[in-house]
């Protein structure tokens, strides 16, 4: 994911939007902010550089569920909530997960960092139970590889942040 | 991950490509090979080829590829669209990951030469967004094929152009049915669409559009390229070629296997997955979440669509989900549930109230709270979306809940409060 803030005009004009615009517009968006998410400005922009109505927005982005209308943590973890990866455990792993992150499914973590979600298979039905943190999949987990991914994960962040 | 055919008898040659999705290697192998020999003949030849071939869509719906193909042909001149359907959200299936992340060449050969094969100048990968790493990877294949003349404009001399833009999805089911696929590339919510028109005739933009899954698609360049003679002679004389199995659950080697039709269920869990991990075998989910749950009795059924279809079962996207002895029918059928429910776009009554209702009897069920009339009712509702959900996805919804209940109907009897009564009455507690 990029981290580096673009603008929404940028986005939605770049000519790889082309006319498939809206959607991948939305996405590119989302994927700029730091929070993860579609904000009210950006929707208003959106509408405004496609020409079309900000209902049109709101319906595409309110019916996909990757997309966010509310802030969220800079990394989303994604846990597995179907059947390969429920009988391989996957409950155990999201228990350990909520307790270590301190929050339930579809929430954000106080310190901004995590947002924990579940979602329909992550297509790694061969090392279930599989999360999914950003773009990084994990399989074959325990509760306690769960939990050694998550701090390992804060503890890059924190020397990004010093470096 | 898997095991692999001998590379003479497969279609896929998934252990040739292991680790190396470049197009050097993949041409080393013959890759291109079958798009130079379709642009040196005709596109009829190319569909006659396909159709000689018996090839049907890998992505669930099992039609004629060639027919699909021609369809579109036969439109009158104008732009028109190639789609690969890579929106792989059946749970339980990670075939089209594979592929893309494998043998991309490979999909972008089919693509292309299905492509000449319509008349159609720009095609679409719609890619699901859970699946980054095949969107990267797809896009650096493209860039690599534009780079070698495989891709853009006068490809390898033949004054054909085509080329492929990549379109993420944002984790919709339902946009794995085609026609909200099309909705969702227009950038509306990925709703179904009335058929007709199917997308053959007015697609994408309302323009003729070709939609095919990555398997299918990637199952055309070997047929070109080693004819449609060696492609027949792999499969059963009433299904042709092989299939990618997704084998997942209590197996001891779960992963991706390619076996030729005709092979049986319990040869794939037996042979491929190495038996049952621990424990007995209990029920199978053929098919994925919209697939059917079968026990151990219906496993000697080949693989093979006149086969599977008198006994019931859905190849579907070819997701074979075991479960041993340990495991809940009915948990797992309400996982199911959940997941449509959650899915469910909303549109038609059937699906939308019908799952609604199912979930809340499964869910009374587990709690130890429900009568023998509540099943009753279950099958009631789940013949309801069977029979009139609107699209595709809410009919197939219902599958796991109505082979559950026709094979562990004990199960769903053991755990309501009036069992063993002689006639259903209302509880006092």
């Amino acid at each position: 994911m990029s981290t580096q803030r673009q603008s929404v005009k940028d986005i939605v004009t770049a000519p790889a939007a082309g006319q498939a615009a809206l959607l991948q517009a939305l996405l590119a968006v989302q994927d700029a902010s730091p929070e993860n998410y579609v904000s009210e400005e950006a929707v208003n922009e959106i509408a405004h550089l496609l020409g079309i109505s900000r209902s049109r927005v709101y319906s595409t982005a309110s019916f996909y569920s990757v997309i966010s209308l509310k802030p969220r943590g800079r990394h989303i973890v994604r846990v597995c909530i179907n059947a390969p990866c429920e009988n391989a455990g996957k409950q155990a792993v999201l228990a350990a997960l909520e307790q270590e992150l301190g929050v339930g499914l579809g929430c954000t973590t106080p310190d901004g960092r995590f947002t924990l979600e579940g979602v329909s298979c992550l297509g790694a039905c061969y090392m279930s139970p599989a999360i999914k943190i950003d773009n990084q999949l994990y399989g074959d987990l325990t509760a306690e590889a769960a939990v050694a991914i998550i701090r390992r994960c804060r503890e890059e962040e924190n020397i990004g942040h010093t470096a | 991950m898997g095991t692999q055919l001998d590379s003479a008898k497969s279609v896929f040659r998934l252990g040739l490509f292991r680790d190396f999705p470049t197009l050097m290697h993949y041409r080393d192998f013959g890759g291109y090979q079958a798009l130079a020999k379709a642009l040196a003949g005709s596109p009829e030849a190319v569909i006659g080829d396909i159709g000689a071939a018996g090839l049907r869509g890998r992505g669930g719906a099992a039609f004629p590829t060639a027919a699909k193909l021609q369809m579109v042909r036969d439109n009158p001149p104008g732009e028109r669209y190639v789609i690969c359907n890579a929106d792989e959200g059946e749970p339980g299936t990670f075939k089209d990951r594979f592929i893309m992340t494998h043998i991309p060449f490979q999909l972008l050969e089919g693509m292309t030469i299905a492509a000449y094969a319509v008349g159609a100048a720009q095609g679409f990968i719609y890619i699901r967004h859970e699946y980054p790493e095949a969107q990267e990877t797809m896009r650096r294949a493209i860039a690599a094929a534009r780079a070698a003349g495989l891709l853009g404009g006068d490809i390898l001399g033949s004054g054909f152009s085509f080329d492929i833009e990549i379109f993420s999805g944002a984790g919709s089911y339902l946009c794995g049915e085609e026609t909200a696929l099309l909705s969702s590339i227009e950038g509306k919510k990925g709703r179904p669409r009335l058929k007709p028109p199917y997308p053959t005739q007015s697609g994408l933009w309302g323009r003729p559009t070709l939609i095919n899954n990555v398997e299918t698609l990637a199952n055309i360049p070997p047929i070109v390229d080693r004819g449609p003679d060696w492609y027949r002679a792999l499969g059963t004389a009433d299904s042709h070629g092989t299939k990618l199995i997704s084998l997942s659950g209590d197996v001891v080697r779960r992963g991706l296997y390619e076996v030729p039709f005709g092979t049986t269920f319990r040869e794939i869990i037996g042979n491929c997955g190495g038996g049952v991990r621990q424990g007995r075998l209990k029920a199978v989910n053929i098919g994925g979440a919209s697939g059917v749950v079968v026990p151990p009795w219906e496993l000697d059924c080949p693989l093979e669509y006149s086969a599977c279809g008198q006994h019931g079962i859905t190849i579907g996207s070819g997701a074979v989900f075991v479960m041993d002895d340990s495991r809940s029918i009915l948990e797992n059928v309400r996982n199911r549930v959940d997941f449509f429910l959650h899915e469910s776009c909303g549109k038609c009554t059937p699906c939308r109230e019908g799952l609604r209702q199912a979930g809340r009897i499964i869910h009374r069920l587990l709690a130890g709270n429900a009568v023998l009339a509540d099943i009753d009712n279950l099958e009631r509702y789940t013949r309801t979306m069977q029979n009139a959900a609107f699209c595709g996805l809410g009919q197939a919804a219902g599958n796991s809940l109505i082979s559950s209940l026709k094979y562990f109907r004990g199960e769903y009897e053991a755990m309501c409060r009036d069992r063993g009564e002689a006639a259903p009455k209302e509880a006092t507690a």
